[in-house]
């Protein structure tokens, strides 16, 4: 393993602890399949529940009044409900623009990520030509170099074209990620050679195989490729925060940020804005979801 | 690596039964040529944006990083004088101690918890698929609104987290983002809580890869389930754990948006981080060439523990 070496000041605490751990969910299978499962079932949904607690509290917190969001002991039915934070937030920020402006650039970036990123992960895996891999080393290097590494040069090249303070900016800047590439080629690699070869043989062309063959197989990995890439978008804070000055451009991440640094005592108000942020990712989530699970399952393709 | 080159020999094996083996044949120089085309037209809608808007500012940070330019001067080069100054920066031995320490927090538990929870969802129960979502959910949410509940529920005086901390008997709850000792691990538990989700799908993903058969035949030589996660799971998962492992230091060290929005750094500067210092240099301060210099910096640190990390894969696939 790796792991261990990779972190020598923590080998000890490493390796050893995790040797007991896994095992009684395991044992316990082993011994009574029911009770087993009973207790698998109880132990997974305590946890879940106390992942999501976070979210039941801001849900409950955002129909609270501002006085009733800190209260001892927490109210976890609130006493009034105030539903008309829902109502009030459109008015107080617009709210619908940064909705708006955040659903139009991750849909653009994740389409441009998702098609470029996939067909330049087939060249990396599946074509064979000279400098291949030294240029793949290259994307793989420009992952580990941090956005704010090369932020400013970035910046200052978009001033020149006159990009900043544009939608088209941040799309740019984007769309070209080499981790869509990384990504889908690992998982081309878990593809085997004879399916490609077979392909060849009955005389179709490279991008016929991508076209007819690989894509279908990538399916699962190019959902959870687009629901990434959307999902970073989304949640993108420094990119429209430094390239966005016009409040009609904003993000909903930024719109939001104001709304907090503008009336921090309003916390019920902030927790319905956090929710709205919240929704729109949920309802596009749960719609791919099925097809996201259903990918994650299929990805074991032999 | 090694698996690079497995594919290497297959794909030119395909080319041709006769190209396989001969480089003297002309069809088959022909035929290298033509890959060679055809492979780069599959690269090139991807690199050209890449390469426009991400090769050529790097490198420009490299050269930037040896020059004094601020946003009024021109740009002149001054050698190594960005990295002495950085010697004497108290700011950037502090954002560097920081950043270290978010990452050996971050890095161990995100990597724990996902491979868990992996382990403990690949199964076929009834209402799994809700749990994945259950667990997979924090990681969707925005990161602005993570940062306001988190805020919210570690405040020190009234937040539920602290209230609950008193409830078990606890006088002295920590003061969280408020206080200097505490507001790292503040930082570390949101950003576990939010990112297990992600690398739990990727460890998913990964475990369904691994055959079945290899835990029938292990079943069958009597391996218990603490042993089939030891010699099958583990050796199966190897290359999405290098995965997991490379992302998880590349987002470690790159940390910046839940930093900015949840601490802003502070207080003092507990919770200044490398990312934040270069953009404060950089973007607040103008001063291009020094900031670069601390990216440059940032940059080869994360490069030195992938390479690391590169080279532990390739040797234990040996």
């Amino acid at each position: 393993m790796n792991t261990t070496t990779l972190r020598k000041d923590s080998t000890e605490t490493g390796a050893p602890p995790a040797a007991p751990a896994p095992a009684p969910p395991g044992r316990r299978g082993e011994l009574g399949t029911t009770v087993g499962r009973v207790l698998l079932y109880a132990g997974l949904i305590v946890l879940a529940a106390a992942i999501l607690l976070p979210f039941g509290w801001m849900l409950i917190s955002s129909v609270k009044t501002d006085n009733a969001v800190f209260t001892v002991p927490i109210q976890w039915i609130p006493e009034e409900f105030r539903w008309q934070n829902f109502t009030e937030i459109w008015t107080d920020i617009p709210l619908l623009t940064y909705l708006g402006n955040s659903l139009f650039l991750s849909v653009t970036i994740t389409v441009l990520q998702v098609l470029t990123g996939s067909f330049a992960a087939y060249g990396f895996a599946k074509m064979q030509f000279p400098g291949r891999d030294a240029l793949f080393l290259g994307y793989i290097a420009t992952i580990a170099v941090p956005w704010q590494a090369y932020m400013v040069p970035q910046y200052i090249m978009m001033e020149k074209i006159g990009l900043v303070n544009t939608h088209l900016s941040l799309i740019l800047l984007q769309a070209f990620g080499a981790f869509g590439v990384f990504l889908m080629r690992q998982f081309y690699m878990t593809i085997p050679d004879e399916i490609s070869e077979a392909a060849r043989l009955d005389g179709l062309s490279e991008y016929g195989i991508w076209a007819r063959m690989i894509l279908p197989l990538s399916k699962p990995a190019l959902a959870s490729l687009a629901l990434l890439t959307f999902v970073n978008t989304w949640n993108d804070y420094m990119g429209p925060f430094i390239y966005l000055t016009d409040n009609d451009l904003w993000t909903v991440q930024l719109g939001l940020r104001q709304f907090v640094g503008m009336y921090d005592a309003r916390y019920a108000m902030i927790m319905t804005g956090s929710v709205l942020s919240v929704l729109p990712i949920l309802v596009i989530f749960l719609l791919g979801q099925r097809y996201f699970v259903q990918g994650i399952a299929t990805s074991g393709i032999k | 690596m090694t698996t690079a080159t497995k594919p290497t020999t297959g794909s030119t094996g395909a080319t041709g039964p006769t190209g396989a083996t001969g480089s003297t044949g002309s069809t088959g120089k022909q035929r290298r040529r033509r890959n060679t085309l055809v492979g780069w037209s599959f690269i090139l809608p991807n690199f050209l944006g890449f390469a426009a808007l991400t090769l050529i500012p790097v490198i420009g940070t490299l050269l930037l990083a040896f020059t004094n330019w601020n946003s009024y001067t021109t740009p002149e080069w001054i050698g190594f004088d960005n990295f002495r100054r950085m010697f004497d920066d108290g700011n950037f031995w502090t954002a560097l101690e920081n950043t270290t320490w978010y990452a050996v927090g971050h890095i161990p538990l995100t990597l724990v918890a996902a491979l868990g929870l992996a382990v403990l969802l690949n199964r076929k129960l009834k209402g799994v698929g809700v749990l994945r979502t259950a667990f997979f959910f924090p990681y969707i949410t925005s990161l602005v609104a993570v940062a306001v509940v988190w805020n919210m529920l570690l405040s020190p005086e009234l937040g539920p987290v602290n209230q609950f901390l008193k409830f078990i008997g606890i006088a002295n709850p920590p003061g969280w983002t408020t206080s200097t000792e505490w507001s790292m691990p503040a930082l570390v538990i949101t950003s576990v809580w939010r990112d297990m989700g992600y690398y739990m799908v990727l460890y998913l993903a990964g475990l369904q890869a691994i055959p079945g058969e290899l835990y029938e035949a292990a079943r069958v030589d009597g391996a218990n389930a603490w042993k089939r996660f030891w010699h099958v799971t583990l050796p199966g998962l190897r290359p999405t754990t290098f995965f997991v492992l490379v992302m998880l230091t590349v987002s470690s060290f790159k940390v910046f948006d839940l930093v900015q929005v949840m601490t802003e750094g502070g207080p003092g500067r507990s919770t200044l981080v490398l990312s934040q210092l270069i953009y404060r240099q950089g973007i607040t301060q103008g001063r291009f060439g020094y900031a670069s210099a601390i990216s440059l910096v940032l940059f080869l640190i994360v490069l030195s523990i992938t390479l690391v990390q590169f080279q532990l894969q390739r040797r234990s696939e040996r």
